[in-house]
C-alpha cells in the first residue's frame, strides 16, 4: 500500500491511466488476431449444410447460438453441432447428407427448437426449405451411363419435381436412358438422394446454392417463359437536361479521350 | 519467499489441516467445494441425458436441453446466456422471443443469486482451472509474468465491439467454455486442446490466469454481480486479519479489508460466491447471507460483543 | 444411328466433362486401370435377379470376384444393368454369409428348442436322414415336402423334382414360383395347352401398343422397361397404358393411366371384349379357325383351408373364411354373374375349380353383355377423387386401342394379374382379348406374362418342380405322362405317385397340421414370403417337425429352421436359368463358395446316397389314395436294380450319366466343387441337363446341348432350339408358322398344345353332359370368366387396401440386395405409402410410426406420402423385402382356387399410430 499523500494520489491516477493504457494495448493487439480468427473461422461458412429455415449466411453466423436444441429435436439424429477445429465454423448445427440425411419432418422440430430465430420460424413447410442444391456429377452417374438405377428420382421424398427423369433414346442399343436432373425450384437440399446414391462416391450431392447456382441476367428474359403483349398506352420516359435544346455546352463529351489519343 | 512458495506452503498447510480431521468433518468442510462439483457436473449430466439419453419430464418433454449458452427446461422453460444474446443483438441479429426472455430469465435469477456464481457454480471450465490451481500451488512454479485482473473488461468490451465489426457474436466462436461444454454433449473436437491450453497456462504461467484475469463472460458477470442478494458477510468484530481467507480466494482483491469493513460484506462484483473462504476462517467471521439481512446480522454480532 | 459404341462413349463423356466438377481420366490415370485389371478373368454369366435374365459378364481373381459389367452381346439388356445388377459381385460378400451347418441343440443333441449350434456336414446329413425316416415312418411319402425355387438353377430343379418324385415317391414339392407363377401356367396350360409365352422381348421393338395389367415394369422389370420407353420415345404410334391399383414409376412415360379398384381388371378385360364384339373389332377368320370358347363355373371359393379351418383360424379370420363354402352375391357380381344380390352361394366347384367346357359364341357374347361401360366404370374405377366421366373416357381410349384395326399390342402383366384371388381367370382374359382379335403369336402382337424370379421359367416350370408337374409340361395325374417320365427315368412302372402333391400354400398347412414333419427349404425363403405367415411361423416351431433351410444368408426361414445349411450363391457352382422369353443361359462356377457353404445340387446328391431303394420303393400308404403306392421293388429288380442299390445310384450317378466325365474341357479350366466333393468322377449339372432335355425334345420343348449352351458366342436360345442344317435355331414366336417348326405346314397359326385334346360342351351356366365333346386340336380356347368382388374388402374397421410387391433396389425378402451396403443405405427400411388425405384423416404425418393391422396380423412401419409411388386414397402399399417389416403377418393367404397362388395384392387393413 503506498502512502495517501498528494503525490500518491498523482501517482495512483497516472497508474491508473497507465493501466488503463496497458489493458487497451493488449486487448487491442489481441483483437486484431481475435478478428482475423472470427473471419478465417467463417470463411468456410459457405461450405455448410444447415438444417430447414436456416437464415442466409451470414445472418446465420451471427444469429446462432450454438446450443445445439436443434440436434436434440432431429428425429432421425443426422443434425451435429461442429466441434472446434473441424472443416466447418465453429459450434454451429450442420449436417453430411452422405451419412445422415434430412427426413424432411412434416413439423420440423428442429425450426421449433430454435431460441434465436436462426432457423427461422418463417418456414412454414418443409417443402419450401432450401437447405441446399442437389448436384449431379452426370460422368460418374450410372443413370447417365444408361443403367437403370435412377434411386436418386425414387427415394427423392418430393420425386416428381425436385428430381424429375429425363428420357432419350441411347443410339447404341435399343434401351432409353432415364437421367435424373435436378430442379431449384423444388429441392429442398435434404440429401436422401446423396444418401442413397450407390456410387462409391456419391454422384448426386447437396451443396449450397450459392456455390453452384449461377443467375441468367437481368435485362434478358427467355422468349418462351411468358406471353408479351405490345402495350398499347406507352408512356414515353421525361427527357432529362442534357437533352434540352437549351443545355449548355459541356466540357468534355464522351469519345475524346479515344478521337484526341496519339496518331492514327 | 516468494509469493509463488507462500501459496504453496499455505496450500499444503491447510490441506494438511483439513486431512488431520476426520472424515464427516472433513467434508463438512468441503461442502461449498462439494456442492459446486455437484452443480456444475450435474448441469453437465441433465444436458448430457437429455441429449444422449432422451431425458423427458413427459412424453415429449425433455428435461433441459440445450447447453449454457442456450436451452430449454423441462420443455417450456427457455434459458440465454445473456452475454451471448447481447454478442448477438450487437452482430446485427434481432433474437427471437424464446431467446430474449431465455436471457432475461438467466440474468434474473444471477442478478439475484450473484453474477459469478455462473464461474463457480455452472461454469465446467471452472473444473479445468480449479484442478490448474490446485496443481499449480503444489508444484514450485514462479510467475513468469503479472496481467491486470481488469484486462477482463477490455477483453470484454473488445468482444462487444468485435461482435458489431464482424457481425458475428465474437466471444463465442472463440469460447472455451463454449467449446468444452458443447464437446462435452455433442461430440468432441479440438475444443480439448483448447482446455489444455487453457490449462497450461493457468498451471504454468499465470496464476487464476483465465477465470481472474481473461474470461469476459467473467468480466460480464462480474458487473452484473454488484446487486446480488447472496453474498459473503464479513464479521469485522471477530476478525483477527490472519489472511487466511485471502490465501485461498481465487479472486483476493475482492477481500479488501478496509472495503469489507465499510460495507459488512464482499460487495465487489468479481466474487464468486465459490465459498472456499467461508469454512476456513477459523474465526467464522465469512459466511454465506441474504445481503438485505447482513446489516442487521452484523449489528447484532457488534451488539452481542458489546 | 450408324454411331458405334466407341464413338457413343467418347462424345458422352466429351459432353459431360464440360458440364461437371469432375477431372477427366488422364492417361496416366487409364493406364493405372488397365495395371489393376492384370490378371482378370473373364466369363460370361446371368444376372442373379429378376425374370427378365440380363446377360452379364464377371471377371476374376485369385477366387473372389473384383468386377461384373453388363454383357455388351446380351441381346435382352446390350450391356446394361439395373441397380440390382450392377451389384451383381458385391452379394456373394455379405458379413454374415452362412458357411456352416447350424443345428438347433443342446447339450450336444438336436433340440427343437434349442440352440443353433454348428456342426459338421456329416452330422448334418445323419439328422436329416434320420428325420426323414421318421417321417417316412410316420406318414409315408406325404410326411416330407420341399420349398424349392424358382431361383433354383435348372440341374438343382431337377435333381429336387427326381429325388421326389422318383425317389421318396412324394409329390410334395412347390417352389415359390407358386406364389409368382401359378395363375399364369394356369391360363397357359388351359388356354394353350402348353406353358410360357409365344412371344419374346422383340415384340417390345416391333408393337405400337404396350399395356401394363397389374405390371410395375418400371422398377420391377426395369431393363425391359427402357426397351419400351426407347420405343415410346423413337416409335410414333407407340402407347403406352398402365392400368393399376396405385399410381406408380410405369405412369410415368404412359399415355394413358388407369387406377383401377382391386379386381377391377376382370370387369375391364370384359368391357374390352364387350367393345371388340361391339364394334365388330373381331378377327372372325383367326377365330373361326384358331379358337374355341369355353368358360367354366363361377363358384369355386377363394383357395382357404378346404377343412377344419375353425379348428386353426381365429374369430376375425373367420369373417373371411367363411366365404370359402358360401359367399354372399354383392351388387356388382348379381349383373356381372347373371345373378340376384344378397343370394348365398354355395362355393361347390371348390374342389373342382378346373372344370372347364364349351360354349357358343352367342353365348359368350350374352356373357359380356352386361359388361357396359356406366357398370364397368362403376366397379372398377380406384381412385375415389377421380371423376366418374374421367374414368369413362380412360376406359373407352383403352377399348379404342384393342379394337383399332392394324394396331398392334402387347399386354404385359407379373404379379398384379398372378397375384390374384382370380389370377388363372385374368390372365384367360388377357388372351381373350388377343385371340378374338387374332393378335396372338406375332411381331409386336401377343399378350405376354412376365415373369418374377430368374428361373421361374426355366426351372420351376419347365423342369416342373411343382406338386402336379413333370418335365416338359407334363403332369403326375396323368397315366400317360407318368409312364413317358417312368421311361425316361428308367424306373419301374407305378414308381410315380399319381396324386397331386401339396402346394405351397398347403405345405404350409400340412406343417400346421402335423400331416408333413419333414421338410427342406431351398433358395427361397417361405416363411418371410408367405401370406398369413403368424400362423406358419407358429406351426414350424411349436409343431413336432423337422424344419430344414438351406441359403445363403441367415433371413427370417433361417431363424424358423431346426437345421440350417450353408448354400453356394450364383457364380459359385454351375447354373442355367431360364428367362421370361424362354431364353435358356448358362454360367460355369467362378469361384468357390466360403466356408463349407455348398451348391444345393450336392445337398440332394448327398441325400439321396443314404437311401436304398428298399427304403422308397416297398408299398406306400398315402392318405386319399386308397390303394397306396404300390411295391415296385419285384418291377425293379427284373429291371436290374437291387433293393441295396441307393437313390444317388438310380437316380442320379447312373451308368449313363457317368459317362459324362469331369472334368471337360468345356469347363475351360473352371471348377466344380460339387464334382469335386462326389469324387465319382462325374459331371452332375451336365449329365443332369442332358437327361432332362430328353424331355423335350420333339414334344416343343426342345433344349440345345449342355456345351452349345457353353459356347463362347452364344447368349442363351429360345425353346424350342431344334438343329437345322447342324446349327442349333432358336424359336422366336411360337405358334406362328413363319418361325415356329412345330407349327403345321399351311396353318398360318397352331396351337398345337392342344392337340389331341376334346371338351365337354354346354351353355354358360353348366357342361351338358360327358357324352357330347368337342375337338380342340389346333385350337387355343377364349374363355369367358365373370367378375368376382375380392374376398376381403375395406369395411368400417379395416378400411383400406393393403396392396404389397417390391422395390427396384431389393430382391425379393432382401437377404440377398440386404448385404449390399450401397443398396441397403439407398433403401434401408420398408415404409407404408399412404395418401395424403388419409394420412390427414388419421391425424398422420410422413415418417410417422404406424400400425398397419389386419384380421391376421400386424406390423410396424413408418409412413411415406411422397416418393415413387402415388397411392390413391383408400389404398396403402408396402414392400415385403423387409423382415423387420414383416408385412405376411398382415396379408390374406386368398388363392387363386386354380392356380393356388396366394393373392398378395389385396386385403384390408386399418393404420394407425403407434
Amino acid at each position: 500500500m503506498s502512502d495517501q499523500g498528494q503525490s500518491g494520489l498523482n501517482t495512483s491516477r497516472r497508474d491508473f491511466l497507465v493501466k488503463l493504457a496497458q489493458g487497451a494495448a493488449i486487448a487491442g493487439s489481441g483483437a486484431l488476431l481475435w478478428d482475423y480468427i472470427l473471419r478465417n473461422e467463417a470463411r468456410a461458412a459457405p461450405y455448410a449444410l444447415r438444417p430447414p429455415g436456416a437464415l442466409a449466411e451470414a445472418d446465420f453466423n451471427a444469429a446462432c447460438i450454438k446450443c445445439g436444441q436443434c440436434v436434440n429435436d432431429c428425429p432421425p439424429h443426422i443434425l451435429k453441432l461442429q466441434p472446434a477445429g473441424g472443416a466447418l465454423p465453429i459450434g454451429m448445427p450442420y449436417y453430411a447428407p452422405r451419412t445422415g440425411a434430412c427426413i424432411m419432418c412434416p413439423d420440423i422440430p428442429c425450426m421449433k427448437a430454435c431460441p434465436t430465430g436462426a432457423l427461422s420460424p418463417k418456414l412454414k413447410k418443409i417443402e419450401d426449405a432450401r437447405m441446399g442444391l442437389a448436384v449431379i456429377d452426370i460422368e460418374n452417374c450410372l443413370s447417365w451411363k444408361g443403367l437403370r438405377c435412377e434411386i436418386c428420382h425414387r427415394e427423392c421424398p418430393i420425386k416428381g419435381k425436385a428430381i424429375t427423369l429425363e428420357t432419350h433414346p441411347r443410339q447404341i442399343s435399343r434401351h432409353a436412358m432415364f437421367v435424373p436432373l435436378v430442379h431449384s425450384d423444388a429441392c429442398t437440399g435434404c440429401g436422401i438422394c446423396e444418401k442413397a446414391c450407390p456410387t462409391d462416391i456419391a454422384a448426386i450431392r447437396i451443396l449450397p446454392h450459392k456455390l453452384v447456382q449461377g443467375k441468367i441476367g437481368e435485362h434478358y428474359r427467355l422468349g418462351w417463359t411468358f406471353d408479351t403483349e405490345v402495350t398499347q398506352d406507352f408512356k414515353p420516359a421525361e427527357a432529362s437536361p442534357a437533352s434540352a435544346p437549351d443545355a449548355p455546352v459541356p466540357k468534355t463529351a464522351p469519345g475524346m479521350d479515344y478521337l484526341n489519343a496519339g496518331g492514327l | 519467499m516468494n509469493p509463488g512458495d507462500f501459496d504453496r506452503a499455505d496450500a499444503l498447510a491447510s490441506t494438511e489441516k483439513l486431512l488431520a480431521r476426520r472424515l464427516p468433518s472433513r467434508l463438512w468442510a468441503w461442502r461449498y467445494l462439494l456442492l459446486r462439483r455437484l452443480t456444475q457436473f450435474g448441469i453437465l449430466v441433465l444436458f448430457f441425458g437429455t441429449a444422449h439419453w432422451g431425458w423427458e419430464v413427459a412424453k415429449k418433454v425433455p428435461l433441459l436441453s440445450g447447453n449454457l449458452s442456450a436451452s430449454k427446461f423441462i420443455g417450456y422453460i427457455p434459458m440465454t446466456d445473456p452475454f451471448a444474446a447481447l454478442q448477438i443483438t450487437l452482430a446485427g441479429h434481432a433474437l427471437k422471443q424464446d431467446a430474449l426472455i431465455g436471457a432475461a430469465i438467466v440474468l434474473g435469477f444471477y442478478l439475484l443469486v450473484g453474477g459469478r456464481v455462473f464461474c463457480a457454480w455452472a461454469c465446467p471450465v471452472n473444473m479445468v482451472t480449479d484442478l490448474a490451481g490446485w496443481a499449480r500451488a503444489r508444484l514450485p512454479i514462479r510467475p513468469m509474468f503479472h496481467l491486470p485482473r481488469t484486462l477482463r473488461y477490455f477483453i470484454l468490451a473488445a468482444a462487444l465491439a468485435l461482435s458489431v465489426i464482424t457481425g458475428v457474436a465474437a466471444f463465442e466462436w472463440v469460447s472455451p467454455i463454449g467449446m468444452l461444454h458443447r464437446e462435452l454433449i455433442f461430440g468432441f473436437g479440438m475444443g480439448f486442446i483448447a482446455l489444455l491450453s487453457l490449462f497450461l497456462f493457468d498451471l504454468l504461467l499465470l496464476k487464476q490466469g483465465w477465470c481472474g484475469h481473461l474470461c469476459p463472460l467473467g468480466g460480464f458477470w462480474s458487473l452484473v454481480g454488484r446487486t446480488a442478494l447472496w453474498r459473503v458477510r464479513f464479521d469485522k468484530t471477530s476478525c483477527t486479519h490472519c489472511g487466511e481467507c485471502a490465501k485461498v480466494c481465487p479472486e483476493p482483491q475482492v477481500l479488501n479489508l478496509k472495503r469489507l469493513e465499510e460495507t459488512g460484506y464482499v460487495s465487489s462484483g468479481e466474487c464468486s460466491n465459490c465459498g472456499r473462504c467461508s469454512p476456513l476462517c477459523p474465526e467464522g467471521s465469512l459466511a454465506f447471507d441474504f445481503r438485505p439481512l447482513i446489516r442487521k446480522h452484523n449489528a447484532r454480532a457488534q451488539g452481542s460483543l458489546d | 444411328m450408324g454411331l458405334t459404341r466407341r464413338d457413343f462413349l467418347k462424345t458422352s463423356i466429351a459432353a459431360s466433362t464440360a458440364a461437371t466438377v469432375g477431372m477427366p481420366l488422364s492417361k496416366q490415370a487409364e493406364a493405372a486401370v488397365k495395371a489393376g485389371e492384370a490378371g482378370w478373368q473373364w466369363d460370361k454369366g446371368v444376372c442373379r435377379f429378376c425374370g427378365t435374365g440380363c446377360g452379364i459378364m464377371v471377371a476374376t481373381k485369385g477366387g473372389r470376384i473384383v468386377a461384373t459389367k453388363g454383357d455388351p452381346d446380351a441381346p435382352v439388356n446390350r450391356g446394361l444393368n439395373c441397380i440390382k445388377g450392377y451389384f451383381n459381385g458385391k452379394i456373394n460378400y455379405g458379413q454374415d454369409r452362412l458357411t456352416q451347418p447350424l443345428l438347433r441343440m443342446t447339450n450336444g443333441k438336436f433340440d427343437k428348442k434349442g440352440k443353433f449350434t454348428p456342426i459338421s456336414w456329416e452330422q448334418a446329413i445323419d439328422i436329416m436322414e434320420e428325420k426323414i425316416r421318421w417321417a417316412l415312418k410316420e406318414k409315408g411319402p406325404t410326411g416330407i415336402s420341399i420349398f424349392g425355387s424358382g431361383q433354383y438353377t435348372i440341374h438343382e430343379g431337377y435333381a429336387a423334382a427326381k429325388l421326389m418324385k422318383a425317389g421318396f415317391r412324394s409329390n410334395n414339392i412347390d417352389p415359390n414360383a407358386r406364389h409368382c407363377m401359378a395363375s399364369a401356367v394356369v391360363a397357359f396350360m388351359q388356354t394353350f395347352g402348353i406353358d410360357e409365352p409365344q412371344g419374346n422381348y422383340d415384340d417390345i421393338e416391333h408393337t405400337d401398343t404396350a399395356v401394363l395389367w397389374g405390371s410395375n415394369m418400371a422398377e420391377m422389370h426395369p431393363i425391359l422397361w427402357s426397351r419400351i420407353t426407347d420405343r415410346r420415345l423413337t416409335h410414333k404410334p407407340m402407347k403406352v397404358v398402365n392400368l393399376t391399383t396405385y399410381g406408380n414409376m410405369s405412369s410415368d412415360i404412359a399415355d394413358l393411366e388407369i387406377i383401377m379398384a382391386p379386381n377391377g381388371d376382370l370387369a375391364i378385360q370384359n368391357f374390352i371384349a364387350r367393345e371388340i364384339v361391339r364394334r365388330d373389332a373381331l378377327n372372325h377368320d383367326f377365330i373361326k379357325k384358331h379358337t374355341v370358347f369355353a368358360t367354366g363355373p363361377y363358384d369355386i371359393g377363394y383357395g382357404f383351408r378346404p377343412k377344419n379351418v375353425e379348428k386353426f383360424a381365429s374369430g376375425a379370420e373367420m369373417d373371411t373364411y367363411k366365404n370359402e363354402k358360401v359367399h354372399v352375391i354383392d351388387k356388382f357380381e348379381a349383373i356381372a354373374q347373371r345373378k340376384k344380390e344378397g343370394v348365398a352361394v354355395e362355393q361347390k366347384n371348390a374342389a373342382t375349380p378346373m372344370k372347364d367346357w364349351a360354349i357358343s359364341f352367342d353365348d359368350f357374347k350374352a356373357a359380356v353383355e352386361p359388361y357396359t361401360l356406366d357398370f364397368v366404370a362403376q366397379v372398377a374405377k380406384g381412385d375415389p377423387d377421380e371423376p366418374l366421366d374421367k374414368f369413362k373416357a380412360k376406359l373407352q381410349q383403352l377399348a379404342d386401342l384393342y379394337c383399332e384395326k392394324g394396331r398392334k399390342i402387347v399386354s404385359y402383366w407379373t404379379m398384379g394379374f398372378n397375384q390374384h384371388q382370380r389370377g388363372s381367370w385374368v390372365n384367360e382374359q388377357a388372351y381373350m382379348n388377343h385371340l378374338l382379335t387374332g393378335r396372338q403369336c406375332q411381331p409386336g402382337n401377343g399378350a405376354f406374362s412376365l415373369t418374377g424370379q430368374p428361373s421361374a421359367c426355366g426351372t420351376a416350370r419347365e423342369v416342373g418342380v411343382f406338386a402336379h408337374r413333370l418335365p416338359a409340361d407334363m403332369v403326375v395325374m396323368n397315366p400317360k405322362h407318368r409312364a413317358h417320365t417312368e421311361e425316361i427315368w428308367k424306373l419301374p412302372p407305378g414308381t410315380i405317385n399319381p396324386q397331386m402333391g401339396s402346394h405351397f400354400v398347403k405345405i404350409m398347412r400340412d406343417l400346421e397340421d402335423g400331416n408333413t414333419l419333414f421338410n427342406l427349404t431351398q433358395v427361397n425363403n417361405p416363411w418371410q414370403n408367405s401370406a398369413n405367415t403368424n400362423h406358419w411361423i407358429k406351426a414350424a416351431r411349436n409343431m413336432n417337425n423337422f424344419i430344414v433351410v438351406a441359403d445363403a444368408y441367415p433371413g427370417v426361414s433361417a431363424k424358423v429352421a431346426d437345421l440350417i445349411l450353408p448354400a453356394a450363391m450364383i457364380n459359385e457352382k454351375w447354373g442355367a436359368y431360364g428367362n421370361a422369353e424362354r431364353r435358356t443361359q448358362v454360367w460355369r462356377q467362378q469361384i468357390l463358395p466360403p466356408g463349407q457353404a455348398r451348391a444345393d445340387i450336392w445337398m440332394l446328391l448327398e441325400l439321396s446316397k443314404r437311401f436304398k431303394l428298399k427304403d422308397v420303393w416297398g408299398a406306400q400308404k398315402v392318405p386319399g389314395l386308397e390303394s397306396g403306392l404300390p411295391d415296385v421293388l419285384p418291377a425293379a429288380k427284373a429291371m436290374g436294380y437291387s433293393p441295396e442299390s441307393t437313390l444317388y445310384e438310380v437316380l442320379f450317378a447312373t451308368p449313363e450319366n457317368k459317362k459324362l466325365r469331369w472334368p471337360d474341357p468345356i469347363a475351360k479350366g473352371h471348377g466344380n466343387h460339387v464334382a469335386d466333393l462326389l469324387k465319382d468322377g462325374w459331371f452332375p449339372e451336365k449329365a443332369l441337363f442332358e437327361e432332362y432335355r430328353k424331355f423335350g425334345s420333339g414334344h416343343g420343348h426342345d433344349l440345345a446341348p449342355f456345351d452349345v449352351y457353353h459356347g463362347d458366342k452364344v447368349r442363351g436360345l429360345r425353346w424350342p432350339v431344334v438343329q437345322k442344317d447342324g446349327r442349333w435355331v432358336e424359336t422366336q414366336w411360337r405358334s406362328n408358322e413363319k418361325y415356329d417348326p412345330y407349327v403345321q405346314k399351311g396353318m398360318g397359326f397352331d396351337f398345337y398344345g392342344n392337340n389331341g385334346q376334346k371338351m365337354m360342351e354346354g351353355n354358360l351356366d353348366a357342361p351338358s353332359g360327358p357324352d357330347k365333346k368337342v375337338d380342340i386340336s389346333h385350337k387355343a380356347k377364349i374363355y369367358f370368366r365373370p367378375y368376382a368382388s375380392p374376398v376381403e374388402k375395406p369395411d368400417a374397421n379395416y378400411d383400406l387396401w393393403l396392396c404389397t410387391g417390391r422395390v427396384l433396389e431389393h430382391w425379393h425378402s432382401g437377404t440377398m440386395t440386404r448385404r449390399v451396403p450401397e443398396l441397403h443405405r439407398a433403401v434401408p427400411a420398408a415404409v407404408c405409402w399412404i395418401s395424403q388425405k388419409d394420412a390427414d384423416a388419421r391425424g398422420l404425418k410422413r415418417n410417422d410410426l404406424v400400425w398397419v393391422e389386419s384380421r391376421r396380423g400386424k406390423v410396424k412401419v413408418r409412413l411415406e406420402t411422397g416418393g415413387r409411388n402415388r397411392v390413391p386414397r383408400g389404398l396403402v402399399y408396402v414392400p415385403w423385402f423387409d423382415e423387420s417389416v414383416l408385412i405376411n403377418k398382415v396379408t390374406l393367404d386368398a388363392t387363386c382356387p386354380l392356380s393356388k397362388e396366394t393373392d398378395y395384392k389385396k386385403c384390408a387393413v386399418k393404420v394407425y399410430k403407434a
